[in-house]
This record gives structure tokens, sequence and C-alpha cells, in this order.
């Protein structure tokens, strides 16, 4: 047995794979970094540089001139940290009510969430679009972050960790004690609902933040997110291949950021999700 | 709001001292006056109604339409014209075709090297935790950012794949005009950001697997390939088919890698890499007809609804054969 315990662990080859493969994976992102620190001219070379050069101030400068990456930077936090708090308290309200409350239409209800997820929502852009012009919504941010709030993975999300981790005595003893739903739900639900909570903000933002079809129908140059000002970036009419990985890497920074710090939680929320769904 | 509160804010005062010794204590127990469940699901399904289930039931039927861009509050009937008119442009057919192709291009090399990848991840390692997460790293990156690093390094003459190609004595490749080396530089794109994400999802699965299934297997002398093909493989198969599924999903609505591989939505001059999702949005959005536009999304639905219905009919019919065994 101790033979089956040895070769369980990873050898010399296994490494190399690995090694391969998150270099393959970062790759890209440190090339942004060479080529965003680079003038055209120094990209066009023979044999281009492959480590940063010392224009990267200069090529973010420009593409804060060129682009409106600035104002998308603040627009991307807004919607995104508007979508974030939103998808997390609606879901946990649903969830905590498919998880432990007893109603009728229960299963039907959670019948069509989890079919939902199954279908992608580009496919209502057309009336979606229709209607923001009927409110006039159109290059205004509540039109990307109310559409953004359903979140169907969300509440199964949340359902799923609160069947299990949230004891249905806790909730019978409140009851008993006359506690009403909205004070269970402050007082017992939420506590214990904390960490899953935190997951699902985690992976809501990095989705809310990467978003693209929806943010380029519904705004444009003037009210941009940080991934409509890339594609206006890649549309055609800013040709300095340096500038235009300038502004990628600003765009990309953010979320690289959160990753940085809290990319543990993250793989262990998608480790989650794959698991319960 | 479908509340169940015993005493409506309407209740004239006098009455509703009457019926209250009636009320049984259970009752009071079981349904604290404040808040009914349906109070829980409200936040939820207003949106969900408003901006989820509205738009796809209201796609098909503005599919039936006229609707233009400048002017879309008129509706003119044109019945099933928006779907003739799309079967007969050839551009449709172009863009559904190229939509499969690049599907089983990026979708099949994608879920094998994650499978492969879940594999190695599944070994006792040292620095475990960064290896996911630097796998990740390419998840974590978005559609629009992923899609202009690749543009460069696939870049004709100054993009560093073609160098490299150079460097080894290949000619440079067309990435940009040639048919098939532009849908596998997108299914590139597709296939960088997804596979360890994937990757996670398989081991994720691996790690459900009972270790006495692989002792048994070792006890029976199985090389470490047949305990892969016998053991490991069957207990994932439920992970396979939702994985499958998902990149299905995500393969039938590729949209922005083809639009920003060079910025126009016509996915390349002659339309070498447009995807149907392009095709919506060149249609609604650079045509200007949206009753176009929304009989591609239904078509694009019912695509995804039979594709779906398939993978989950092999995977049925897969593991009835198994069970029959």
């Amino acid at each position: 047995m101790t033979a089956n315990v040895s070769a369980r662990r990873g050898g010399r080859l296994t490494y190399a794979v690995l090694i391969c493969a998150v270099l393959v994976s970062a790759f890209p992102l440190y090339w942004t970094l060479v080529a965003a620190s680079r003038s055209n001219a120094e990209l066009a070379r023979p044999l281009p540089a492959l480590l940063p050069g010392p224009r990267l101030l200069d090529n973010l400068s420009s593409v804060l001139d060129e682009a409106a990456i600035g104002k998308a930077l603040l627009n991307s936090l807004i919607v995104s940290g508007a979508i974030t708090v939103g998808t997390v308290l609606c879901s946990t309200l649903a969830g905590f009510a498919f998880a432990k409350l007893r109603f009728r239409g229960r299963g039907a209800l959670l019948g069509a969430v989890v079919a939902s997820m199954m279908i992608p929502p580009q496919l209502g852009v057309i009336p979606l679009f229709m209607l923001i012009v009927e409110l006039h919504w159109v290059n205004q941010l509540q039109a990307v972050i109310l559409p953004g709030l359903v979140s169907a993975f969300g509440v199964f999300f949340m359902r799923q960790f609160l069947v299990q981790s949230l004891p249905d005595e806790l909730i019978e003893a409140a009851r008993v004690d006359g506690a009403s739903h909205a004070r269970i739900f402050w007082s017992i639900v939420v506590p214990i609902a904390r960490p899953a909570m935190a997951v699902l903000g985690l992976l809501t933002f990095m989705t809310a933040w990467n978003d693209f079809f929806w943010p380029v129908v519904a705004l444009s140059s003037q009210e941009p997110t940080v991934q409509v000002a890339l594609r206006q970036l890649g549309g055609g009419y800013v040709h300095d291949q340096s500038v235009i990985m300038a502004g990628t890497l600003l765009g990309t920074l953010p979320v690289l950021l959160v990753f940085g710090l809290l990319g543990r939680q993250i793989v262990g929320g998608i480790m989650q999700g794959a698991v319960k769904g | 709001m479908p509340s169940a509160e015993p005493l409506s804010p309407q209740a004239p005062p006098a009455p509703a001292t009457a019926p209250k010794p009636p009320e049984p204590p259970s009752r009071r127990r079981g349904r604290p006056a404040s808040l009914s469940p349906y109070a829980f699901l409200v936040p939820f399904f207003t949106l969900f109604a408003a901006f989820g289930i509205f738009p796809l039931l209201y796609t098909a039927y503005v599919s039936l339409y006229r609707a233009e861009l400048q002017t879309p509050g008129e509706l003119e009937w044109r019945g099933l014209g928006n779907y003739t008119a799309l079967f007969t442009d050839p551009f449709f057919w172009t863009a559904l075709r190229n939509t499969f192709t690049i599907g089983v291009l990026s979708t099949v090399p994608q879920l094998l090297m994650a499978l492969g990848l879940a594999h190695v991840l599944n070994y006792r390692l040292r620095a475990r935790t960064f290896f996911r997460t630097a796998l990740l790293l390419p998840y974590a990156t978005s559609v629009a950012a992923a899609s202009l690093i690749f543009a460069q390094l696939f870049g004709h003459d100054f993009g560093l794949i073609n160098r490299l190609l150079d460097l080894v004595g290949i000619h440079p490749v067309d990435w940009q005009n040639g048919t098939a080396a532009s849908q596998v530089a997108v299914s590139t794109i597709v296939v960088w950001r997804w596979t360890g994400y994937n990757a996670l999802i398989y081991l994720a699965g691996m790690q459900t697997i009972p270790a006495e299934l692989y002792e048994a297997a070792e006890v029976d002398g199985a090389s470490r390939w047949r305990q892969f093909l016998h053991v490991t493989l069957p207990g994932l198969r439920p992970t396979i088919v939702f994985t499958s599924i998902v990149s299905t999903i995500g393969a039938t609505q590729l949209f922005g890698e083809p639009l920003l591989f060079e910025g126009s939505v016509s996915g390349g001059i002659s339309h070498q890499y447009q995807t149907l999702g392009l095709y919506l949005y060149e249609q609604g959005w650079g045509f200007f007809h949206l009753g176009r536009a929304a009989a591609i999304a239904w078509v694009m639905f019912l695509l995804i609804v039979v594709l779906v219905g398939a993978n989950a009919w092999a995977a049925r019919r897969r593991s009835r054969k198994e069970a029959g065994r």
C-alpha cells in the first residue's frame, strides 16, 4: 500500500507538464506587459524584445487620451460593484427560501431557475434593447446593472450551500422563540451563509467586470465600461499596437489584482460549484 | 405581493379583534406574520421575469415582425419573412458552418487538454494552490482583452507566432484571411481562456471518486492508463456531460473573440470566421434589422435545445448500455 501512496505523488514529468501549462497560461499576459512598455517600432524589429521596456507610462498616457479608459474603469467599478451586491442579496434571499422554507410551487420554481441556467442571456438582447430604448436607458449604467442582477446560478449556488450548512433545528428554535422570517434571515441565515456569499460575490464581480455582449449593445464610447472601451480600442482606429496593449493591460489589471489576492477562494468557489452543480 | 399575512392593512379595526380568538397558536408558529416565503423570492423573480423570461419569449414575437433599429417601437407584421430571408442568405449558412467548425476546433481540444491537466493536478503536489490559481489566469482575463492580445500575437507581419514559425523555417501563416487558419486562431483564444477552468471542474469531479476504487484496481494489477480508463473516466462521466453541455452552449453563441480578432462585424473579408453571434450583431446593429436579428436569436436557441438534447440523450444511452453490460 505504501507503493500506492508514492504512486499518487507527482513525479518530475508531472511538474514539467504543469509548468508548461502555467507558462502557456501566463505568457500572453506577460507579453501584454512587454508590448505595452515598448514602442511600435521596437515590436516590429526582426528580433522583438522579450523583456519589458521603458515606455509603459508614455503608452498608458496615450491610451488615456485616445480612449476613455479612465472613465471606463470607474464605470466598470460602479457596474460590477452594484451587480455584485444586488446579486448576492437576491440570491441569498431566494436561495434561503428554496433551501429551508416550505411553500406551494417550490419544486416548479426551482426547476425554472435551473432550466434557465441553460439559456444564454445573449438570446434575449433584442427585446431587452427595445426595452431600454423605450425607457431612455441607452448609454446609462442602469441598463447594464439591472439585467446583470439576474443570476440563476447564484440562487442555485446559495441554495446548495444552505441546504447543507444551515441546520433545520436552528430555524425551528428561532421560530419557537417567536422570531419573524426577516429576523431569522438577518441574524441566523446571513452569518452562516457569509463564506458562500463571499465566494459568490467574487465570481459575480469577475463575470460582471468581463461581461461583453450586452454592454457593447447598451453602452457606447460616451459612457463605456472597460470592455466597451477595449472594443473601441480594437475597432480599428487606433493602429499603435503598443497603445492597444497598454489599454488592455489597464483594463485587465484590476481583475488580476483581485485574482492575485483572492485566487485561492476563487479556485475553491469554482470547484465547489462544480461538485454541487 | 402574494403574502399570506392574516391581517391586511385595509382591514377595518373593529372586526380585527373579533376573528382573533379562533386563530390557533400552531398557525402562528408556522407562519410568522412578518414575511411569507414568497417575499424572499420577490426580488429575484421580479428581475428574472423582466430581464430573463420576458426578453426570451418576446424574441420569438419580434422575429415575426419588421423591426428597425431607428424606430424600435414600430412593428410591422412579416410572418415568417425574417426566417425565409435568413435561409436564403448565403452568409447565414456560412455563419452556421463557421460556428460549427470553430465550435469543434475549440471545444474538443479544450476538454481533452483539461482532462489531462486535471489528471496531473490530481497527484499529490507541492505548490498545489499556485498551479491551480495560475491555470485559472486566462479565465480571469476578459474576452475582449484576450482577443486583443491574441490578435496581436497572431499578427501577420510582426506577430510573435509567425516570428516563431519563421525561426523554425515555416512560412508566415495568413491568420487573418485563410479560412482554416483564421478559425484556428479564433479557436485558440477560446481554448486558452477555458482549458484551465474546465481542468478545475474535472479535478473537482475526480476528487469525489473514492480512493478504494483505485486501490482495488491496483491490487488487480491495472496499469495507470487502465485505471484512468476504467476508474477515472466512468466516475467522471456526469462532469464530462456537464462540461460538454456548457461548452456547446458557449460555442453556439461565440461573439467577442471573432469580433475583436480584427475588429470587424463581418468576421473577416469573406466572412471566413463570422459566427452566428456575430452575424446576429451585424444584422441588428450593423444593418439595423432587429426583426431579422431576433429570428437569428431564435434559431440559435433552437440549435442549443437540439444540441443539449442530443448531448443528454447520448449520455443516457451510454450509461444504459453500461448498466446492461
